[in-house]
């Protein structure tokens, strides 16, 4: 294998351009007065020192010389209409989650912060499976809402408001199914709910029938 | 060597006065820095360190004073951590040779008029044997003189905390801090030519006692009237002195980490940042002595007050040396007020800039005030 000689061109390429460095900034323009700095200087003074007169004036005739929010011993009121910050479990009419405890929402969380852990109810067999640990961790949730959307059931909404777990403790940055069921506790008024039936006796049938199957 | 014990005694009481007030000053002004830089923010500032009273559910927060106790504690109860490359004495001994010349330099700044204590107690008049104490710890010919020498062993204290800690970035602060210092103090010193020229004098006593007049009918004879011009390039000299934004190259978090105490952890920070805060009264009482008369409140003398229009207020010795005393105070601490509204408002400089400023426009500005003072000194005494 041979590699092919390089022709020389004919005629050779001459660079007649010649490079100027881009400049990507400003030029300072400044007058003779900026220059003299002193004068700016006490401009600058002016104001700051009359903004601290003026916050000073508003601390001490009891006023809030600040734009700062007590946090966590004040809320802020100016949130978003649209701000939805703060899980919450819906019930059905007979106070029981309306959760189904199928992980949808555990499965789609980005954040993977949703823990569900679910009983079994045979007496129930409408839905016959029900959260008995419904947990969030809200020092790693993103807020994203993806779990509302998920929900086949209604059951996670979420409400404006902030989550509002001071700690200093990581885990107690867990909402637990309590909270979620209890703060502001909201039913879902669309799906009415038949009541739950009454609780079923494990019928003969049923014994019968793993009785058979045994023999 | 006969020592008369009432002036043993007197001069510890001043002392005790002096450190005293200078740490708690120290103190206070770390409070006054962030609630000041706070308020002219929009901000609240510190306000959740509290003391909780025993078995009760009283948490006292006094408005965050108790958060300068807590930084104290903190630094105090921090492991001391030292580079392994480090010198060891050098490293040992900068943070003292830092604190100590600062402290000393109030022992010639005079805080009060003279205190006659046989007319505050009468029952001790035999004891102290009629005599009278000006409020000065050492009452020095060479005031300024001394000011400037002790000020000037800070700078050994920086470059030596800069070379011993075995890290470029201390190295580097401590080189910017020695050149930075030398060149403000040389600006300092002639600025205040000019006042010693007005004065005729080098003693702080002597220089206050002279502003306790008025000129002009109406203005109280202060050293910012008669060298209004000074009084600026003074304060300008002083901060950058200091070290403090917008002078504050040598510790420049931004470049340089924290510049020459990058290496230090504890207390011996702590004592770098106490020091800081304490020049940052040292040099107010320095301005108050030189500039803004001192003890002396407008139109008040050791008998009482004397307005221009003619009418007096006589007040008596115990009520007129505490007045003198609370007027320092005043004045000293509406200055550390200024130099911290100054050093919250201004953007640092860059290197070059700062070493021209001092050498270009600070020194050319002070050497013409001190030839323009000259003439006119020598045309007022009679031009001979």
């Amino acid at each position: 294998m041979t590699t092919p000689p390089i022709k020389p061109s004919a005629t050779p390429v001459v660079r007649t351009v010649k490079y100027e460095r881009k400049q990507y900034w400003n030029e300072p323009t400044m007058t003779w007065w900026e220059k003299a700095y002193l004068p700016e200087v006490l401009r600058g003074l002016a104001i700051t020192t009359g903004i601290f007169l003026r916050n000073m004036g508003k601390w001490i005739t009891g006023r809030r010389g600040a734009i700062t929010t007590y946090y966590p011993e004040e809320k802020r009121a100016d949130f978003a209409p649209a701000n939805r910050g703060k899980h919450i479990l819906t019930q059905r009419p007979d106070g029981s989650p309306q959760c189904i405890a199928c992980n949808m929402c555990a499965t789609v969380c980005p954040a993977k912060v949703i823990e569900i852990e679910s009983a079994f109810d045979i007496n129930d067999p409408a839905h016959p499976k029900s959260p008995i640990r419904f947990e969030i961790d809200y020092s790693r949730c993103v807020f994203c809402g993806l779990c509302v959307e998920a929900c086949p059931e209604d059951a996670i909404r979420m409400e404006q408001d902030i989550p509002d777990l001071v700690s200093g403790d990581r885990y107690n940055m867990w909402l637990t199914m309590d909270e979620m069921l209890t703060w502001n506790p909201k039913q879902d008024v669309l799906k009415p709910y038949p009541p739950k039936p009454v609780a079923l006796t494990v019928s003969d049938s049923i014994l019968r029938g793993r009785e058979s199957s045994t023999h | 060597m006969n020592v008369f014990l009432p002036d043993l005694v007197v001069s510890l009481v001043f002392i005790t006065y002096a450190i005293v007030m200078l740490l708690s000053f120290g103190g206070l002004l770390t409070w006054v820095e962030r609630k000041q830089a706070a308020v002219m923010s929009d901000r609240i500032g510190a306000n959740r360190a509290y003391i909780k009273i025993p078995f009760t559910n009283i948490k006292l927060v006094f408005l965050g004073l108790f958060h300068g106790m807590a930084d104290g504690l903190k630094m105090l109860l921090k492991e001391n951590f030292t580079p392994k490359t480090h010198d060891a004495l050098g490293y040992f001994l900068a943070p003292f040779i830092v604190v100590a010349p600062v402290l000393l330099v109030f022992a010639v700044i005079p805080f009060g008029g003279t205190l006659d204590p046989a007319q505050l107690f009468p029952s001790l008049a035999s004891w102290f044997g009629g005599r009278t104490y000006p409020l000065q710890i050492a009452q020095l010919d060479a005031g300024i003189l001394i000011v400037f020498a002790f000020s000037g062993l800070t700078i050994i204290g920086t470059m030596l905390a800069g070379w011993s800690s075995g890290n470029k970035f201390s190295l580097l602060g401590g080189l910017r801090a020695g050149s930075q210092m030398i060149s403000y103090e040389l600006v300092m010193a002639l600025t205040i030519m000019g006042l010693i020229l007005v004065y005729g004098t080098v003693d702080l006593g002597a220089i206050v006692r002279q502003q306790s007049g008025v000129m002009l009918g109406v203005l109280p004879k202060w050293g910012v009237f008669m060298q209004p011009f000074a009084a600026f390039l003074f304060l300008t000299a002083a901060i950058a002195e200091n070290k403090r934004i917008p002078f504050d190259l040598p510790e420049a978090e931004s470049e340089l980490v924290t510049g020459y105490y990058t290496e230090y952890s504890a207390m011996k920070m702590g004592l770098f940042m106490v020091s800081e805060f304490i020049q940052i009264a040292i040099v107010g009482a320095l301005f108050t002595t030189l500039f803004l008369g001192g003890y002396n409140l407008p139109f008040m003398s050791d008998a009482g007050f004397l307005f221009p229009g003619g009418h007096t207020v006589a007040l008596s010795h115990g009520l007129v040396v505490p007045l003198q005393m609370l007027g320092f105070l005043a004045k000293v601490f509406l200055m550390c007020v200024i130099q911290i509204q100054i050093r919250w408002s201004l953007p640092r400089f860059r290197y070059d800039q700062m070493l021209s400023f001092a050498w270009k426009m600070l020194l050319p500005l002070s050497l013409a005030n001190l030839v323009v003072t000259a003439v006119a000194m020598w045309l007022l005494e009679g031009g001979q």
